[in-house]
């Protein structure tokens, strides 16, 4: 089992869920995170004062995965997200140990 | 004239709505998050400070005379002559109510220079002394028939040097004396809700009808006949109201042009910021000045106000909200400019209470342009004197700051035991507070 995270321009939220639901991806984490990569931040001016803004808002999703499916699921998400400018985030993986299912008690590969 | 008394008794409500809540919300929203309720509440206790000292020894000071505006030619007025409105017909109610309204907003215009720093308790003890100090003589000598009045007569028709000039330089010499807040051009501190920002500086605007366009309780003489001051009332409100918005509507366009020019964008803290310099730039000129004469003076507020704002950053003076880039600089356009766009056509020019009314540019000489810079310089030395007193007798006294780890906090809950925002979005159920109120609830049902 493998945990996808990607982290991803917010107006690209909607497209990657929609192409990862047309995959079958039946459930993800999303939440809002700030950060920043090679684009730095940007600057704002309030009244002749500039204000570097180092932080960018962006949407984390987080998925987990059967190993069979992480480099489909990963490439639905880079797909769908890619706009070709900077800031377009990243996606990476990382393997996880086990899984439970709260409601059921289930383990594993069952409760993906 | 019962439609010019129906008219006082709207415009004092207008006028009362510019500090509670178009200003609390104009500043409120210029302040960090962590301290938007202390600007507000500088806002809402001046107004119940103030308005309360007003009645009590204000009016006395600034009116004081016949209760009407007659003034004494002196510097300053007897507090206890018609103190508790002694002898003050309730029938000349609205108009010290009027006046008091002016007076709140003053107080409450000074609070936008030392934001996010300052004890709730030393902010009130100042502005009482201030405005006893500084507001009422200002007042008592501009329109209440004083020493400046009798020697040096300068057209003020709705509060440029009384009231702008008069916060501006307060505020100034206030951050002065306070100092900077912990991190100033070091950490970041833009506004954190220009939506508010908006919202108060379009109510300012909308209250400042009854701020311009109602002082023309200025000029009702109870020597003038009915007729002639029924004829003034209509033909006057009619070009304030016009000159109000003319210059308005110039300053926020010249604004952002300056913006869009030096720093590529403009944006809608420009236009909130332009509007309120084109409102202060007018006040005093609304009633003496042609259309074309509020469009430059609203043009000129406008650009040289946006460039005013940056130079705090030059001299690392922390005028947070500029009160001295907007309130100071644009009540001396709007002083100074009667001096050269004044004229005789005008209301006040019409009115003839100031003679030959007609500014430089109009064929006149320095005579009117001196007695404006006269004024201006009278405001800066009074509420400069007595800013700095109280400012420094509150320093070694009482205090003014509150500690550096609650300004870092945040003043909301350091003075208030409150912060503004509970903000949880759509997915999150950390933000609730629930354990905590409910537990709260029973302390209070108890």
């Amino acid at each position: 089992m493998k945990l996808v995270t990607a982290v991803i321009k917010p107006h690209k939220w909607e497209e990657v869920r929609e192409a990862l639901e047309t995959f079958g991806v039946t459930g993800m984490t999303v939440s809002e995170v700030s950060g920043y990569g090679r684009q730095k931040g940007h600057t704002e001016v309030y009244r002749g004062a500039e204000y570097d803004i180092a932080l960018v808002p962006k949407i984390r999703i987080e998925i987990v995965v059967d190993d069979g499916d992480v480099s489909d699921v990963s490439d639905i998400v880079v797909k769908a997200a890619q706009t070709g400018r900077i800031g377009d985030g990243k996606v990476w993986v990382s393997s996880i140990d086990s899984v439970i299912r709260v409601r059921t008690g289930e383990r594993d590969e069952a409760a993906i | 004239m019962d439609g010019y008394y129906a008219w006082m008794i709207v415009a004092t409500a207008l006028v009362l709505m510019m500090t509670t809540p178009a200003l609390a919300l104009f500043y409120g929203g210029m302040t960090r998050s962590k301290s938007v309720l202390n600007m507000m509440m500088m806002s809402y206790v001046a107004m119940g400070v103030i308005g309360i000292v007003f009645v009590l020894w204000g009016w006395s000071m600034g009116w004081g005379g016949d209760g009407v505006g007659n003034g004494n030619g002196s510097f300053i007025a007897n507090p206890f002559h018609m103190f508790a409105l002694h002898n003050v017909s309730t029938s000349n109610y609205i108009y010290v109510l009027f006046q008091l309204t002016f007076a709140v907003i003053t107080a409450a215009l000074i609070s936008g220079s030392i934001a996010d720093r300052v004890k709730l308790s030393s902010w009130v003890v100042f502005i009482v002394g201030w405005i006893t100090f500084a507001y009422f003589p200002i007042a008592h000598n501009v329109w209440g028939g004083g020493w400046l009045y009798a020697h040096f007569p300068n057209l003020d028709y709705a509060g440029g040097t009384v009231v702008h000039i008069n916060a501006g330089v307060a505020g100034l010499v206030l951050a002065l004396i306070i100092g900077r807040r912990v991190g100033f051009m070091k950490d970041p501190m833009k506004p954190h809700n220009l939506t508010l920002t908006m919202i108060g500086a379009g109510l300012l605007w909308f209250g400042w009808y009854g701020f311009n366009v109602g002082s023309i309780v200025f000029t009702s003489d109870s020597a003038k006949s009915a007729a002639k001051f029924s004829e003034q009332f209509y033909s006057e409100t009619g070009v304030t109201f016009m000159n109000t918005t003319l210059a308005t509507m110039a300053a926020m366009l010249a604004w952002l042009l300056v913006e869009r020019i030096v720093h590529g964008k403009a944006t809608s803290l420009g236009a909130a910021s332009g509007v309120v310099a084109g409102l202060v730039a007018i006040t005093p000129s609304c009633g003496a000045v042609s259309l074309l004469g509020a469009l430059i003076i609203g043009a000129l507020a406008g650009g040289v106000c946006s460039v005013a704002v940056g130079m705090k950053f030059r001299f690392r003076l922390d005028d947070s909200l500029d009160v001295v880039g907007v309130h100071l600089v644009g009540g001396i356009i709007g002083a100074l400019m009667i001096g050269l766009l004044g004229t005789n056509t005008s209301p006040q020019g019409k009115d003839g209470l100031f003679g030959d009314m007609n500014g430089l540019l109009y064929g006149g000489n320095a005579t009117l342009l001196g007695h404006q810079a006269i004024g201006v310089l009278f405001t800066i030395v009074v509420s400069g004197l007595a800013a700095l007193v109280f400012g420094l007798l509150i320093k070694y006294t009482i205090g003014w700051r509150i500690t550096e780890d609650d300004e870092v906090e945040g003043i909301d809950f350091a003075e208030h035991g409150e912060t503004a925002y509970d903000l949880a979005t759509s997915t999150s159920r950390l933000g609730s507070s629930s354990v905590l109120s409910s537990s709260v609830k029973e302390g209070v049902s108890a």
